[in-house]
């Protein structure tokens, strides 16, 4: 997997641009505490109390558009990008196809993020969820997709024989992510519209998880969970079910986001048997993962990466155990329009990719910049904190989750339900503070670590030191 | 194949997307191609109109100034009004997507939970086949109630208010407030505010009757106190105090002067005081 140091192997500084991998990393963490100020405001907004009443650019209703948006674009997109220009070269012992197209798309990227807020915090939004970016910009975050899949496509191509399970992932997420976004944003606002237009947006919503974050995610975990372990993959048998399950029932699922609307009742059983079809499959992966884990179990408690990668496989055990409880017409029946659905949703993003991605730039970062953390420790309050604050949001929410659906379903007034929703809703904001404050840490300790990195220093004798696994 | 490139771009990457976009996406397009898509201008109804003129005649400055005066001639005025109220909506509809109203208010009633009887009839396809629903405003999240049956639920003065500061008409909102609609009090809409105003009375006001969601007794699995099951979630108790207040043309007077308007809004205009009118049939 990694590269092999023979002689006529391509070396490192000739394959990875360390420091555009690091300055995606800057960005993705920069977009996080930008997105989870946004979640911060919507959460005190629901407890009636908006600090900031006044302007209409602070509208927790544009910046509850503005979270979601920065988490997908703005962080999981950037911690992605970054993770790829380290992934990518090093298994296909090629370069990207050209460096300079690589910072262009970094530039253009933010550029894409950044419009976006802007957009939508001026009241621009398109109305679809997760895509919201105003109509102007989805032309050009279109091209920046193509321009990501020819820049990374290229190196997997060239690849001679069969490739590795990560390349599989990847080549396939950066075809799905440009078809995904490309039907999500143009066909329900210039094709077809109501209950069709609305079949295309729980296709978006649920493929821009299943077909572009899943991917990258499982590309990253299937690269770097052995690396860590020393050892490969249990079963490739498994791998390839795991692939090509998810390939096939993922995209099947679209419309179980919007089950009881009037889209034609087949195609809402459909996606709910497919939904539990694809339950197996994951439990195929994660059978795979533990497998691979087996005998070793105790380094999660030694290895901080390796922690944060098991933590989030654990999640995702959970979220889709869940998924295919929730799918059912009858958990639907209770649970929709509920804020279980927002536990879950901050589950799946946050417990298992966020989670991913911070480990990830825990295990890099010191390769990146050269030296160890500033502090070791940091990092351990920082796992512990998003860890911790997750489990907390999402337990809460859940919870309060069954208690809206019962309220209305009993023909409460209304506001008994916003009563009912009232501890959950506090506890939340502890729990999101929590995390919010372990990303702060979490990017302090970036800061300080860049201090005293030899590259910052200029001391060019320190950057063949190979820093102590974190 | 299923390690190879080429199986890989081909069949998981473009040949299973391509799969589940046509069982997901183009056959329910293709089983309501029989639905015409509505443009802007064949959804504006009869409730709607009232109730757009309705605005004119409660905000007549603040009209004015958004939209000009109408032609003396009755029939010029009749076509002046449609193609405004039209572009109300069309204006309405982008605000309701730019401030994120769907991100906590839905438009479907579903068969189930209840629905049927808090909201009206269960949502039908033919209901969504329009312009305004470009990406569908179905929602996903419920902090406030479902919106789709709200037009002429409430009076238009009761939504001014409601938009200005929520908590003076429902105590324990959790709704943020939207001043900028206004030219600083809730009796002066802004042009935003009252095309805001357009779109939500428009929602719904294709059904012949505007159901009561307040009307029904509060469960008997958890009892509330004596009186609660009338103080509904809006508290109609400070209603019509709020109504009083803020507007020059209380609401509750309309039904017995408005002869002319269209069979629907006596009902209509009626609903502040929604427990003394909970069982009437709505528009006989």
């Amino acid at each position: 997997m990694s590269t092999p140091a023979t002689a006529e192997s391509p070396r490192q500084e000739n394959l990875v641009d360390e420091r555009l991998v690091f300055w995606y990393f800057v960005a993705a963490l920069t977009y996080m505490l930008i997105s989870m100020l946004g979640g911060l405001l919507m959460g005190l907004q629901l407890l009636r109390w908006n600090p900031l009443p006044l302007s209409e650019y602070l509208s927790p209703g544009r910046w509850r558009m503005v979270h979601t948006n920065a988490i997908a674009y703005g962080f999981l997109a950037n911690g992605f990008l970054g993770m790829m220009h380290w992934v990518v070269p090093r298994l296909s012992l090629r370069p990207v196809l050209d460096k300079r197209l690589s910072l262009f798309i970094f530039a253009a990227w933010q550029v894409v993020v950044l419009s976006t807020a802007v957009g939508l915090l001026l009241g621009e939004a398109q109305g679809l969820e997760w895509g919201e970016t105003p109509v102007w910009i989805d032309p050009l975050a279109q091209a920046g997709l193509l321009l990501v899949a020819i820049n990374f496509g290229y190196p997997i191509i060239k690849v001679k024989g069969p490739m590795y399970v990560t390349l599989w992932y990847f080549l396939a997420a950066l075809v799905w992510t440009f078809l995904t976004y490309a039907m999500g944003n143009f066909v329900p606002q210039y094709a077809v519209t109501g209950t069709a237009a609305g079949a295309v947006g729980g296709l978006f919503i649920h493929d821009l998880v299943g077909l572009f974050v899943t991917p990258m995610g499982w590309g990253m975990m299937y690269y770097f969970v052995p690396i860590l372990l020393k050892r490969p993959m249990w079963s490739h048998g498994l791998s390839l079910v795991g692939f090509w399950g998810l390939a096939f029932f993922y995209p099947l699922q679209g419309i179980h986001h919007f089950l009881y609307t009037p889209i034609p009742m087949f195609l809402q059983y459909g996606a709910v048997l497919s939904t539990i079809a694809l339950e197996f499959v994951v439990l195929t992966v994660i059978i795979n993962f533990v497998g691979t884990l087996k005998g070793t179990g105790m380094l999660c408690l030694s290895n901080l990466p390796l922690r944060y990668f098991y933590t989030g496989i654990t999640f995702y055990f959970l979220t889709c155990l869940q998924c295919a409880l929730q799918t059912t017409m009858t958990f639907q029946a209770l649970i929709h329009f509920t804020d279980w659905v927002v536990g879950h949703a901050h589950m799946v993003m946050f417990g298992v990719f966020s989670m991913w991605i911070l480990g990830m730039m825990t295990y890099l970062v010191p390769r990146l910049l050269k030296t160890d953390w500033y502090s070791e420790e940091w990092c351990y309050w920082h796992y512990w904190a998003s860890a911790g604050g997750l489990t907390l949001m999402a337990g809460d929410l859940i919870l309060g989750g069954l208690f809206q659906g019962w309220s209305w379903a009993a023909l409460q007034p209304w506001d008994k339900s916003i009563t009912v929703s009232h501890p959950f809703w506090a506890v939340r904001i502890v729990a999101g503070l929590l995390m919010f404050l372990a990303q702060v840490l979490l990017s302090y300790n970036l800061y300080k670590t860049w201090q005293k990195s030899p590259l910052r220093l200029g001391d060019e004798t320190l950057t063949n030191v190979v820093p102590a696994t974190t | 194949m299923f390690e190879s490139k080429s199986g890989i771009f081909l069949v998981a990457g473009i040949g299973f997307f391509g799969l589940a976009f046509l069982s997901n996406a183009l056959v329910p397009a293709m089983m309501y191609r029989h639905l015409p898509e509505k443009t802007v201008k064949e959804l504006v109804n009869g409730n709607l109109r009232y109730q757009f003129e309705d605005l004119a005649q409660r905000y007549p400055d603040a009209f004015k100034a958004a939209y000009g005066e109408p032609p003396e001639d009755p029939a010029k005025a009749e076509l002046w009004y449609n193609e405004k109220c039209a572009e109300s909506l069309t204006i309405g509809r982008k605000i309701y997507t730019g401030e994120g109203c769907w991100h906590c208010h839905s438009q479907f009633v579903r068969p189930v939970s209840n629905e049927e009887r808090r909201w009206g009839p269960v949502s039908k396809t033919w209901e969504y086949q329009n312009e305004l629903q470009r990406p569908v405003m179905f929602g996903t999240r419920r902090v406030g109630p479902d919106l789709s049956r709200e037009g002429g639920r409430r009076s238009s003065d009761w939504q001014a208010v409601h938009l200005f500061k929520p908590v003076t008409l429902s105590p324990g909102s959790p709704m943020p407030e939207y001043p900028w609609l206004f030219d600083g009090a809730p009796d002066k809409p802004n042009k935003r505010g009252l095309a805001l105003l357009t779109y939500l009375q428009w929602l719904g006001s294709w059904h012949e009757t505007y159901p009561y969601y307040e009307d029904y007794e509060a469960s008997k699995i958890l009892p509330t106190p004596k009186g609660e099951g009338e103080s509904e979630e809006e508290a109609p108790a400070e209603e019509p105090a709020a109504e009083a207040t803020t507007s020059e043309a209380p609401a509750a007077e309309a039904p017995a002067v408005e002869t002319p308007a269209p069979a629907a809004e006596p009902a209509a205009e009626a609903k502040p005081e929604p427990a003394a009118t909970s069982d009437a049939p709505k528009n006989e």
